[in-house]
């Protein structure tokens, strides 16, 4: 599909001035205020305690702001959003097409109803075959898939991803990388993904929201404006350097200056 | 372990080919499978012949100490006593086992939904499981008409508890992420219950039912000796009391194997239960390969 430019992106949900706040006292997340737009692919990046889980954790409506509001412009409805965790979170007594079915099934649906759904969403990830199998006979890297066949298979506005990613050996993590992209490209979801490496915010994102740690806030916004799609050329070319070192150079100067 | 790895072993590379170590593994595991049903028959072939040894030899007066022969002589001689007192003791202890069930889980699904109720009830039943039964089951007949709700109650006090706080403790494991999934998309309490919770104990509660079983049996038994309960309608525990008065030893030995052969009975039916719930899925059920 093709890339709508960031400036015409219709917004997804808002965030202004969320801030919050522990019984102890920590303050986790300070005046975080962000827009999420149609189609964005953004990377929360930072070092551990910037509160980026936490912020992804607001916006999954799991943790209530200490102070600040969250806005969906065009109105929240269930199957909204899709959530993928670090850990692949699948329920290990159910088969791989049971595991994708949760979010109908728990909305009330029968299973006949949306198969076409499920296996669609199943071979978006090249897992079609294995659907009627138990997630212990699955290795780390298609267990991550079949999550990320659950998260889009109600086709939600939002996706979030808290470092989907970082328990995988790193060839199978660029697979995913690579194969995320075509996904998103081809089903056009808008993505919030937790990363605190550097390399990956930049292969995957269009917008890198550079986080501080103590009190969690944003530092900078970096745009990386190389085009899609990117595949395995991009990740050893000039521009994904100069994008990296960016990065690299904003999540720098946020620590030093922390 | 990947799927392509548990499909075709026979097409990996190499498979012909089988070196030294990997040859001594086999035989190794060769050896283990056969040594797995023979030693223990082997074992137990030793002791009967050592205690008929053990009998002859020093010539031990059978109201003293019984040979084998004598107590398998009075296992088929008496096989109509004992197999109606195992039918009544059996009957007890499954009935009370069904109870800890129903009890047990119903206790920790109760207590899983509402906190107060834990607080307010869960000290009596630690209490109710920390009492020895021998000394509540005198009073428990005394307020009981009925001999058979007696026994029941006494097996199923000792039974319930472990199926209850196995139970409770799987009622709370359930994967923090998993639990975060199903708020996000806006689960009600039951369908977290159903599709979540109970799913999640399953585990749990067959642990807690295999020693339950065994429980039981002992509840049963204890109820059995307290109740006394002789003559017509009496069970295995009471025959071993009646012929323990009438010095015959041989007997009370062929009871005393027949409530051993149940509870390894009622114990291999549990862990086939269990077997075929949890192959498909759980760790417990998963063959290493090494």
């Amino acid at each position: 599909m093709p890339l709508v430019p960031l400036s015409e992106r219709p917004p997804v949900m808002e965030l202004a001035g969320i801030n919050k706040t522990f019984a102890g006292g920590v303050v986790a997340l300070d005046e975080m205020s962000l827009a999420v737009n149609a189609g964005d692919f953004i990377s929360l990046l930072g070092p551990s305690g910037c509160g980026k889980s936490t912020a992804l954790r607001i916006m999954a409506g799991l943790t209530q702001p200490t102070a600040g509001k969250i806005d969906w412009p065009s109105g929240q409805k269930a199957g909204d959003l899709g959530v993928v965790f670090q850990e692949p979170t699948l329920m290990p007594w159910a088969t791989v097409a049971d595991n994708v079915f949760l979010p109908f099934r728990l909305r009330g649906k029968t299973y006949n109803s949306v198969k076409d759904e499920v296996l669609e969403a199943l071979r978006l990830v090249g897992l079609e075959k294995f659907q009627k199998s138990y997630p212990r006979e699955l290795s780390g890297g298609m267990k991550m898939r079949v999550s990320i066949a659950r998260a889009m298979v109600t086709s939600p506005r939002l996706i979030l991803m808290d470092e989907p990613f970082a328990a995988l050996d790193e060839i199978t993590r660029f697979k995913l990388n690579n194969d995320l992209l075509a996904l998103k490209e081809k089903i056009g979801c808008t993505v919030v993904f937790v990363t605190h490496s550097v390399f990956e915010s930049v292969f995957l994102s269009d917008r890198i929201v550079v986080m501080a740690a103590r009190p969690g806030r944003v530092v900078r916004e970096v745009t990386v404006d190389a085009p899609y799609p990117r595949t395995e050329e991009f990740r050893t070319s000039a521009d994904y350097a100069a994008h990296c070192r960016a990065a690299s150079d904003a999540l720098h100067s946020a620590m030093e200056a922390a | 372990m990947s799927l392509t790895d548990q499909l075709a072993p026979e097409k990996m590379p190499g498979a012909g080919a089988v070196d030294a170590d990997e040859a001594r593994r086999q035989a190794r595991m060769r050896r283990e499978r056969i040594a797995r049903w023979v030693l223990p028959a082997v074992m137990l072939l030793a002791t009967l012949w050592l205690w008929d040894r053990i009998v002859v030899w020093n010539e031990i007066p059978h109201y003293i100490l019984p040979g084998p022969d004598r107590v398998w002589a009075s296992l088929t001689g008496d096989w109509d006593i004992l197999f109606d007192a195992a039918l009544l003791t059996g009957r007890i202890t499954l009935m009370a086992l069904a109870l800890a069930v129903i009890g047990g889980a119903g206790l920790a699904i109760l207590f899983n939904q509402s906190k107060m109720v834990e607080l307010s009830l869960y000290p009596y039943a630690v209490i109710l499981q920390v009492t020895p039964v021998v000394s509540i089951a005198p009073l428990i007949f005394i307020y009981v008409e009925s001999k058979t709700a007696g026994m029941l109650l006494c097996a199923w006090i000792v039974a319930f508890f472990p199926v209850l706080s196995s139970t409770t403790l799987g009622l709370n494991s359930v994967d923090h992420n998993l639990r975060d999934l199903f708020r996000i998309y806006g689960a009600s309490r039951w369908q977290k219950l159903w599709m979540l919770q109970l799913p999640s104990a399953l585990p749990y509660f067959l642990g807690g039912l295999k020693i339950a079983g065994g429980l039981s049996l002992i509840g049963a038994v204890v109820a059995e000796l307290v109740a006394g309960t002789g003559g017509v309608g009496a069970g295995l525990a009471a025959r071993i009391q009646e012929a323990g008065y009438r010095l015959n030893i041989a007997r009370m030995f062929a009871a005393l194997s027949m409530i051993a052969a149940m509870g390894v009975f009622i114990f291999a039916a549990l862990s086939l239960l269990s077997h075929l719930l949890l192959r498909k899925w759980h760790e417990s059920a998963l063959k290493r390969e090494n």
